[in-house]
C-alpha cells in the first residue's frame, strides 16, 4: 500500500517534471531575449533606418515592414494554395490524385528551408536577374502551402457529414455546400492554421539568404531586395559592434512577439471551437 | 379521426390529385458494396398523405428513403436499380440531376443538423441563398411561411438573428423541417426525426405532421410502433429488404395480411 503510493508520488512527479522541461526552454528564451533585447527597444528602433556601420542608434524599421511585406507576399501564394488543396484533398479522400497531394505537401513540409530558398533563387532570381521580395515571398509562400493545407484539410474532415447531408438534401450543387456551409463551418480551423503557418515561416532566414536578400534601406518595391528581421539579425549578431549585438537582440525579442501573438491568437481561436458543440 | 381520413377522399388545398400517387417505386433494389439491402420494393406513395415506413434495425427502411430524394447515392460504393417514379418521371433516367430531384423532395434527418454556423433565419432560408437567391424581402417572408409552417415562429421570432445551436434538439428539429420547407417541396421524407427527442417534442412533431399533410406528401421512417400507428394514413412494413406489408394503416395494424406482419407489431420479434 505505501509502496504503491510511493510509485505513484514518483510517477506524478516524473510527468510533471517532463510537463517542466518542455516547458523550460521556451521560458528561458524568453528571459534572455527580455533581459537583452528591450534595453535596445526605444521608439527610434521602430521608426529608423540601420545607422551607418560602427555607430550607435538608428533602427530596424525597414526590416520590420520587409518582413511584414515577405508574409504578405507568401500568403498570396501559400493561403489560397493551401486551402483549395486541403478542401480537396479532404473531399476527395480516396481520389488518387488527392493522395498524390497529400503525400506530395509532406514531402514539401520537410524540404530543408534552405533548399526551398535555392530553388526560389533558381526559379525567381535568376529569370529575374534581381533578388527581390517576390523571390523571398515567393520561397516563404512554397513553406506556407503544406502547413495550411495539411490543417486545412483536418478541419474541414471534422465537419461532420451531416452538415453536408442536409446542404445536399436541399437540392444544394455539391460545390456551392462546399463553399457556402462546409468552408464557413471549417473556418475557424482553416483560420488557425494559416495563422499558425504564417507563424512558422514569420522566422525563416534561410530561405531568405539568396531571395530577399535584405536591405539596408527603404524599399517598397516587391520587385527589390527587401530587409528582413531575420536577416537583419542574423547580420547584426555577426557584426563586431556592441551597439548592433543590442539590436539584435531587440529584433530577436520584436520577433518573438510577432510569432507568439500570432501563435496565441490561433490557439484562442482554436479553443473556441473545442467550445462550441459541433467542434466535440 | 383516422377513421374518417380513410373513408372520406381529402380533397386536397393545393390542387394535387387526392390519393393519387405522387411517388412509386417500382423493383427497386439497393446496395451498399456488395450488401443487397432493399430486394425489390414496389411501393406507391400517396398524395397529401402520411406513409410510414416501420421495420427493425437493418432492414433498409432509411436506405427505402435516401433513395428516394437521391441521398443514397452519396455513399462511397452505394448502387440502386429498378425505377423510382416522381410523378410518373423516373428520377433515375439518365440525364435526371439528382440537385433537381431533391430540391423537389425535401429530407429532415434522424438528429437535427442545422447549419451550426449560420443564425434561425440563415438556417431557414439556407436552401433559397444557396440557390442564389438574395432579395431580402423575400428571403424574410419566406422565413416567416416556412417557421409558422414549422410550428417554431412564437418561440423564435424575437430572436432570428441568434445561432441555431441556441435551440433546444426539438426546437431545431423543427426548424430542419422549416428549412426543408422553405424551398417548397413536393415531398417531405423523415427519416427517423423524433428518435433523439423527448416525448414532448415528439408529440409537436406529430402535431406538425398532421397540419402539415394538408400541403404536403409525408412519408415517415420509424422504429416506433405507436408513432406509426398515431400519424400515418399507410404503413409499409420493411423485413430484410423486402416489403412485406402495405397498406392503410388501420388495416396493417387490425388486419395484417401476413404472418411475419403479426409478429412483429405484436412485439414477437424486432
Amino acid at each position: 500500500m505505501r509502496w504503491r503510493r510511493f510509485v505513484n508520488a514518483m510517477v506524478t512527479l516524473l510527468a510533471w517534471a517532463a510537463g517542466a522541461a518542455v516547458l523550460l526552454p521556451l521560458l528561458l528564451v524568453l528571459v534572455f531575449l527580455i533581459r537583452n533585447g528591450l534595453a535596445a527597444l526605444n521608439w527610434d528602433f521602430f521608426t529608423r533606418l540601420p545607422g551607418p556601420a560602427g555607430e550607435a542608434g538608428g533602427g530596424m524599421a525597414n526590416a520590420i515592414v520587409g518582413t511584414l511585406m515577405l508574409l504578405v507576399l507568401a500568403s498570396l501564394l501559400g493561403v489560397p494554395l493551401g486551402i483549395l488543396g486541403g478542401v480537396y484533398a479532404a473531399e476527395f479522400p480516396s481520389a488518387p490524385l488527392a493522395r498524390t497531394t497529400r503525400f506530395l505537401a509532406d514531402v514539401l513540409g520537410g524540404v530543408p528551408s534552405i533548399v526551398v530558398g535555392m530553388f526560389a533563387y533558381v526559379v525567381v532570381v535568376l529569370p529575374t536577374r534581381h533578388f527581390s521580395a517576390l523571390a523571398g515571398g515567393f520561397a516563404l509562400g512554397l513553406m506556407l502551402i503544406p502547413v495550411i493545407l495539411r490543417t486545412t484539410e483536418e478541419v474541414v474532415r471534422l465537419v461532420p457529414q451531416s452538415v453536408r447531408e442536409a446542404a445536399l438534401a436541399l437540392g444544394v450543387p455539391w460545390w456551392r455546400t462546399i463553399v457556402g456551409v462546409v468552408i464557413p463551418t471549417a473556418a475557424r480551423g482553416i483560420v488557425t492554421g494559416v495563422m499558425m503557418g504564417v507563424a512558422r515561416i514569420a522566422g525563416e532566414t534561410a530561405p531568405l539568404l539568396f531571395t530577399a536578400f535584405g536591405n539596408r534601406f527603404w524599399s517598397w518595391s516587391p520587385t527589390q531586395p527587401v530587409a528582413a528581421l531575420p536577416l537583419q539579425i542574423y547580420a547584426y549578431a555577426i557584426s563586431p559592434f556592441p551597439d548592433w549585438h543590442r539590436q539584435a537582440w531587440a529584433g530577436a525579442l520584436v520577433l518573438m512577439v510577432l510569432v507568439l501573438s500570432l501563435n496565441v491568437t490561433a490557439h484562442a481561436l482554436a479553443g473556441d471551437q473545442a467550445a462550441s458543440p459541433w467542434g466535440r | 379521426m383516422s377513421d374518417a381520413l380513410l373513408t372520406h377522399p381529402h380533397v386536397a388545398r393545393d390542387g394535387q390529385e387526392p390519393d393519387g400517387a405522387v411517388m412509386e417505386t417500382r423493383n427497386l433494389h439497393a446496395w451498399y458494396g456488395s450488401l443487397h439491402v432493399l430486394r425489390g420494393i414496389d411501393l406507391s406513395i400517396a398524395s397529401c398523405r402520411i406513409t410510414a415506413v416501420i421495420g427493425p434495425s437493418g432492414c433498409g427502411k432509411s436506405t427505402f428513403l435516401r433513395c428516394l430524394n437521391r441521398m443514397h447515392e452519396l455513399v462511397p460504393g452505394a448502387r440502386v436499380a429498378g425505377q423510382v417514379l416522381l410523378r410518373g418521371a423516373d428520377v433515375y433516367a439518365p440525364g435526371v440531376d439528382p440537385v433537381g430531384i431533391r430540391r423537389r423532395i425535401g429530407m429532415v434527418f434522424q438528429r437535427p443538423n442545422p447549419f451550426p454556423t449560420m443564425s434561425i433565419l440563415d438556417n431557414v432560408v439556407a436552401g433559397l441563398r444557396l440557390a442564389g437567391v438574395c432579395d431580402r424581402r423575400r428571403l424574410a417572408e419566406v422565413a416567416e411561411r416556412a417557421l409558422r409552417q414549422a410550428a417554431l415562429w412564437d418561440e423564435v421570432k424575437d430572436r432570428l438573428q441568434k445561432p441555431a445551436a441556441a435551440l433546444s434538439g426539438g426546437q431545431q428539429q423543427r426548424l430542419c423541417i422549416a428549412r426543408a420547407l422553405a424551398v417548397k417541396p413536393e415531398v417531405l421524407l423523415l427519416d427517423e426525426p423524433c428518435s433523439s427527442l423527448d416525448p414532448l417534442s415528439t408529440a409537436r412533431i406529430e402535431d406538425l405532421m398532421e397540419d402539415l399533410k394538408r400541403e404536403y406528401t409525408l412519408v415517415i421512417v420509424t422504429h416506433n410502433l405507436q408513432q406509426a400507428a398515431r400519424v400515418s394514413d399507410f404503413t409499409a412494413l420493411l423485413l430484410n429488404g423486402q416489403l412485406v406489408e402495405f397498406g392503410p394503416t388501420e388495416a396493417v395494424f387490425t388486419r395484417p395480411r401476413d404472418r411475419r406482419t403479426e409478429d412483429y407489431i405484436t412485439g414477437r420479434f424486432g
